[in-house]
């Protein structure tokens, strides 16, 4: 069974985004998500993608703070919504702690899953600054990662929660 | 010659050098290229398991506004493969297809919505063929030869040889166990789908990039396909999001992007879907065994039969090899004094399998370390006893002609048995406990080419800058193992420089000398090998300069940390660069690695399995298992691995903790199974890789042999450690709940099997019984090599 | 990369606009579209032309709780929020956290869960593999690769919420073109794979409505290969009222097992006016496992599953009673 692309007009909308930081104002197929803007009009290529379906968690972007998968989500829906993306939270230059902590604890092998799983990190921290090892490894059990066993990804998060611990 | 670390480079737990690029979303897969005017590849792929195709209608497709190019396989023609004895693929199907996902034809066009609508205009009529679904409809079905050049029947590769007297052998057991295993077929999930860019570069050459493993191959085969020659041709490899074996091979979607790219002179991306990247495959092969082992009395081998039925799916790829790897390393653990290896693989209609981690060897080290428990309960001995009383010997020569060299299997065994009190739990845990040992051993680089040629395997090129910037260039790919970080740390313990310090550019076919690619653990051997003896030579050009200048003996000058030690003066590194630059010119130093001669017989064959050294693992599981659902739950593993040295222990261990969950998913979930010849769910909802959720503690050792020929001792890591993890939780379900699931994976449905088994006054058992109706050929006779007559 | 077709999007901001809109040809509504986007992606919905996003209509979301213990719970909240909050009873939490992933919860959404769309393995799989098969039933074809003896879907309801709901004898407030209407969750569902939800295709969920627990005792479990991501291939949930000894009301409700959830009235009869010792317990689960016929039509064997419907009842009975 084949889609009929005649039966639909393309056309585009227009949407506004908050990504990190910086308001962008564009014009959008209805039928493009997230990732694809993110990736393919903003040129934010550190959001990766491994199925496109929701099942492995290598495009988590958030989306007002809340970790989403942005091959799921409709551009147009995200129209007013404050994005951050890896390159929003820090650089090579100026990394963000959990930039840093998943280099030093060799939480990246291939490094395809890290973008999404720091994000996923940050939401986790960002709401609870002192996860136990379990929250952390069920907060990050929608991330696959291939390589590394997610073992040091756990300490790398640890250790970040562990850095301002009182 | 034996080169100890001193400047205290190698050994250090460092972050990989590119890992905040990697933390901060910089590090540039193929999929983040992106080039003006650039068109988007799409593939058409096969809905038939097997059919010949009667008609392709490309001309709505190409006629659709937006469409740039439309190929079939006419445009492609010429068959390749990615070993010289298994030419029997094409880009684009020529004539018929083999499996469901076989590419047919293809389109460029301007962006990815109009690319989808273009091959959905393209119609092709197919006369379905027979199916070939199974191993039984290979040997059966044989009206329709999946290859049609081959015999009549698909049969793809057999192989049949005796080491020794096998059947004195069995005649001097005491005891003679016999056992059949399967072990199921998965996929690599690499969790970046695979994908390549083309383009024409300024000077009219093509440009390909691609998430490969494997650039020297691929360029080869690029410039066969499309009749260029290879300096017309500029292959680079982009840091891949995982490979574990699943880039090794040259696909289809690199020959369309290539080919799309010269048909319209614009720059093409293709990037597969993940449903594509299942049925693009190559991963491990689904392999039926049956062992046969004679043991003495004190449980020491006197001989062992070993048959594999290898299920190779609908193309060679690399499975002569594959084949050869079902049957070539059980000696590299064990004394097998006589060894009789018959193993055939079939063609299927189904994906090509290929190289995944560990290539051949998880499906009989699962078989033999099982087998090998079962016999050491028949005979009363402890598992830990029946392996140490048939350990192979360090610097010894097995059975099939492989060259040990360094094992610290022993250590290895000792180490884990110790840390996770073995001795004490073992039959000893409360119910639904169990604890289980295995080990492994894997091959430091396969020792032959895939292609026969007596060049190198890895060469290194360093140069320096007046700065003092080391450079090094290799072809060696990342795929996340950590190549280029060793690179730089073996180069920059030989120099005295932190690894941070250099440059490293890797994986380009203009800019880097040659290494066969990230395959068969090769490159911390080769390209480690390699880059050592550059980097000793430029040593010497620089102390030899200093000396000179300062009219000091070559024997008061030396190298410290990011300085020149020239009697009592320290000078620093640039200068000392620049001292060399006047004196030498322009400084480049080279290095190259080749295996050494004599690390092999000289029977067919022979050519798999030899390596210059081989790493040794050992593991021990602990299971909770829950007899009502099946379930088990793997609680802590222990895994002590023979390393050699560890270049970057924070590196290894990362290889240890990425194995055994790697190897998890394969003991309890991850299964390439099918209904008929269609995949049984090609996502990755269906296909279960376990999430952090389901890995349990572990416990990596590392054990240092020291290789001699290593550098700095190295040996690998990057798949040894996969391999004893699958047996080990085996054994310790077994130890749990008294039965004996011969198969893999260990389905929860599959352990309340083998529990009725056991309730109907069976011997708890679940696992395949009969063997293919295949006839071998009888063994052609080896002589072991001189000191085993 | 896997990419929607060519679609429309609407945005209302409004309930009436949204009724509105999705009574045109080709509307699928998209709460969270966590279920939408990849079944739409996969082209399992050919007749699809519109995303009708509620996303822009306000009050939907949010959980309250009336005076008399009733729980309010807004359709558009998300599956998280329910998991984290500390009104919601914890049997809906336990169900809510069991839900897919953490991601998955955050953008779904409690109304999308219940209407969530049945699956099988032979339609929620990717393109070129269903052109592979001939099209099942639920894909336009002739027949149902499940079963092929009869044209019945079997699709699977593959909600974690909805057994939990019917438990807890929830209703659904439901707003269509004719005003709006409340029914007991129990009677959204039809057990008919193709056309699993007794609601018009414009009338949209907007409200759950839980009567208040009480001293009742309830629970969910869920069976699934992984610890996350994966839809339940069986959901157990049980309501018990006991006082003393006795069992004096139970509800016990099955999911995953057929195209919509399973009340298991003959357990809950066996249980009702009996003091709930191992042996009723074991009886009860019996009945569970007798009541359902679970297909081949998702993760594992249907045997398997068909063999861990007891399993898990009596563990949650016993859980419940020992609780």
């Amino acid at each position: 069974m084949r889609y009929d692309a005649d039966m639909v007009e393309p056309q585009v909308e227009p949407v506004r985004l908050e990504v990190n930081g910086i308001e962008r104002r564009l014009f959008v197929a209805p039928h493009r998500t997230l990732l694809e803007t993110l990736r393919e009009d903003l040129g934010l290529t550190g959001t990766k993608h491994g199925c496109e379906l929701g099942e492995c968690g290598a495009c988590t972007v958030l989306v007002d703070g809340v970790a989403v998968l942005s091959c799921l989500a409709l551009t147009l829906d995200a129209d007013g919504a404050e994005i951050v993306t890896i390159e929003g939270i820090g650089s090579v230059s100026h990394p963000h702690p959990l930039q840093r902590s998943f280099a030093d604890h060799g939480a990246a092998q291939c490094g395809y899953c890290t973008p999404a799983m720091i994000l996923t990190a940050k939401a986790l921290l960002d709401r609870d600054p002192h996860p136990t090892d379990r929250e952390i490894t069920e907060a990050i059990a929608g991330n696959m990662c291939r390589c590394t066993g997610y073992l040091p990804i756990v300490r790398a998060i640890a250790a970040v929660a562990a850095e301002d611990r009182p | 010659m034996r080169i100890d670390p001193h400047h205290g480079v190698v050994g250090r737990a460092a972050p990989r050098t590119d890992a905040l690029a990697q933390a901060s979303g910089g590090l540039v897969y193929v999929d983040d290229l992106s080039y003006p005017s650039m068109l988007h590849g799409k593939i058409l792929r096969s809905p038939q398991a097997h059919a010949r195709i009667v008609s392709i209608d490309t001309s709505a497709a190409a006629a659709l506004p937006g469409v740039h190019a439309v190929l079939t396989g006419a445009d492609l023609p010429i068959a390749y493969g990615l070993l010289p004895v298994a030419q029997d693929e094409h880009a684009l199907a020529i004539d018929k297809v083999r499996q469901v996902g076989d590419a047919v034809a293809a389109v460029a066009a301007d962006d990815p919505d109009i690319a989808q609508r273009a091959v959905e205009l393209i119609d092709v009529v197919y006369e379905p063929l027979p199916v070939v679904a199974t191993m039984n409809d290979a040997v059966e079905i044989v009206d329709e030869p999946i290859h049609g050049d081959g015999p009549r029947n698909n049969r793809h590769r057999e192989v049949s040889l005796d080491f020794g007297d096998v059947d004195a052998g069995f005649d001097r057991a005491d005891h003679i166990r016999e056992d059949v295993f399967f072990y199921q077929g998965n996929n690599h999930a690499a969790l970046e789908p695979h994908g390549a860019v083309a383009l024409v570069e300024d000077d009219g050459r093509l440009h390909l990039w691609s998430a490969t493993q494997v650039p020297h191959y691929l360029h080869r085969i690029v410039a066969k396909v499309l009749e260029i020659p290879e300096h017309r041709i500029r292959v680079t490899a982009n840091p891949t999001g995982g490979g574990f074996g699943a880039k090794t091979d040259v696909f289809a979607h690199e020959l369309v992007a290539a080919k799309l790219a010269l048909a319209t002179g614009r720059p093409v991306k293709l990037i597969l879907t993940r449903e594509e990247v299942f049925y693009a495959h190559r991963g491990r092969h689904p392999v039926l065994m049956w062992i046969r082992t004679g043991f003495t009395g004190a449980g020491e081998i006197t001989a062992m039969w070993f048959r594999t039925y290898v299920d190779g799916g609908a193309y060679g790829s690399y499975g002569p090899a594959s084949l050869l790897y079902t049957g070539q390393l059980q000696t590299t653990t064990y004394r097998i004094p006589a060894y009789r290896f018959q193993g055939v693989r079939f063609f299927t209609n189904k994906p090509a399998c290929g190289p995944k981690r560990g290539h051949g060897t998880p499906q009989p080290r699962f078989g033999l370390e099982v087998h090998l428990d079962k016999a050491a309960e028949d005979l009363g001995l402890d598992p830990v006893t029946i392996r140490e009383r048939n350990l192979v010997h360090p610097f010894s020569t097995t059975v099939n002609h492989l060259r040990i060299t360094s094992c610290g299997l022993a250590d290895c065994i000792e180490r884990v048995v110790e840390a996770s009190e073995f001795r004490a739990k073992h039959r000893n845990l409360p119910p639904n406990r169990g604890i289980g040992l295995a080990v492994g051993a894997y091959m430091s680089g396969a020792g032959l080419p895939i292609y026969f040629n007596d060049m190198p395997q890895s060469e290194v090129l360093l140069k320096v800058d007046r700065g003092g910037l080391v450079t090094v260039y290799s072809m060696a790919a990342d795929c996340g193992q950590g190549s280029t970080t060793m690179l730089a740390t073996v180069v920059g313990e030989a120099l005295g420089l932190d690894a941070a310090d250099l440059a490293v550019v890797t994986a380009d076919t203009d800019l880097t000398p040659i290494d066969l690619g990230s395959y068969s653990s090769r490159v911390t051997f080769m390209a480690g090998n390699a880059a050592l003896e550059a980097a000793m030579k430029l040593a010497d050009l620089i102390l030899t300069a200093v000396a000179d200048e300062l009219e000091l003996d070559t024997d008061d000058v030396r190298l410290g940390r990011g300085v020149v030690l020239a009697g009592d003066r320290e000078i620093p590194w640039p200068d000392a660069v620049r001292m060399a630059e006047a004196r030498w010119g322009l400084l480049t130093a080279a290095g190259s690695y080749k295996p050494p001669k004599g690390i092999r017989g000289d029977y067919k064959g022979a050519g798999v399995g030899p390596s210059p050294a081989y790493s040794y693992s050992a593991c021990v599981a602990e299971v909770d298992c829950d007899p009502e659902t099946g379930f088990v739950a793997v609680e802590q593993v222990w895994l002590a691995h023979d390393i050699g040295r560890a270049i970057n222990p924070l590196l290894v261990r990362g290889q240890i903790e990425g194995s055994v969950h790697m190897a998890l998913g394969e003991t309890l979930m991850e299964e390439q199974a099918f209904r008929g010849a269609l995949h049984d769910g090609p996502s990755l909802l269906d296909y279960k890789i376990p999430t952090a959720l389901e890995m349990p503690p572990v416990e990596a050792i590392l054990v240092e042999s020291i290789d001699p020929e290593g550098p700095f001792g190295a040996k690998e890591v990057g798949q040894g450690p996969l391999l004893p993890v699958m047996p080990a939780v085996a054994n310790a379900v077994h130890d749990a709940l008294g039965i004996r699931v011969d198969e893999i994976p260990l389905r929860p449905d599959k352990i309340l099997a083998a529990l009725r088994d056991r309730e109907r006054d069976g011997q708890g058992r679940y696992g395949p019984t009969d063997l293919p109706a295949y006839e071998f050929r009888p063994p052609l006779p080896v002589d072991p090599p001189p000191e085993l007559r | 990369m896997l990419r929607l077709p060519v679609l429309r999007h609407a945005a209302p901001t409004s309930l009436d606009e949204a009724i509105a809109r999705l009574s045109e040809d080709g509307a699928m509504l998209a709460a969270g579209g966590t279920d939408l986007v990849p079944n739409l992606k996969r082209r399992q919905y050919p007749e699809a032309k519109t995303i009708v996003s509620l996303r822009r209509v306000t009050g939907l979301d949010g959980v309250s709780v009336d005076d008399d213990g009733t729980l309010r719970i807004g359709a558009m909240t998300t599956v998280a929020r329910l998991a984290d909050d500390g009104a919601v009873p914890e049997v809906l939490r336990e169900a809510a956290g069991a839900v897919a992933s953490p991601q998955l919860r955050n953008r779904g959404t409690v109304g999308g869960n219940l209407c969530v769309d049945t699956r099988c393995h032979w339609l929620n799989v990717p393109e070129t593999w269903r052109e592979a098969a001939e099209p099942c039933l639920k894909a336009g074809g002739e027949m149902c690769w499940v079963a092929p003896a009869k044209k019945v879907c079997w699709a699977v309801s593959s909600s974690d919420l909805a057994p939990a709901m019917v438990a807890l004898d929830a209703s659904v407030r439901l707003a269509g073109p004719d005003g709006e209407r409340t029914t007991p969750v129990a009677e959204l569902y039809r057990d008919d794979g193709m056309d699993h939800l007794a609601k018009a295709p414009n009338e949209i969920l907007v409200e759950v409505i839980v009567p208040p627990l009480g001293e009742r005792r309830a629970g969910y479990r869920k069976l699934r290969r992984r610890g996350s991501i994966d839809f339940p291939i069986l959901g157990v949930a049980a309501v018990l009222e006991i006082d003393g000894d006795v069992c004096t009301d139970a509800r016990l409700v099955l999911g995953a097992v057929a195209s919509a959830p399973v009340r298991v009235t003959a357990a809950e009869d066996l249980l009702t006016g009996r003091a709930l010792d191992a042996n009723v317990i074991q009886e009860a689960a019996e009945l569970a496992g007798k009541a359902v016929r679970p297909m081949s039509n998702t993760d594992l064997t249907s045997r398997y599953r068909k063999k861990m419907v007891p399993v898990f009842v009596r563990r949650l009975l016993r859980d419940l009673v020992d609780a």
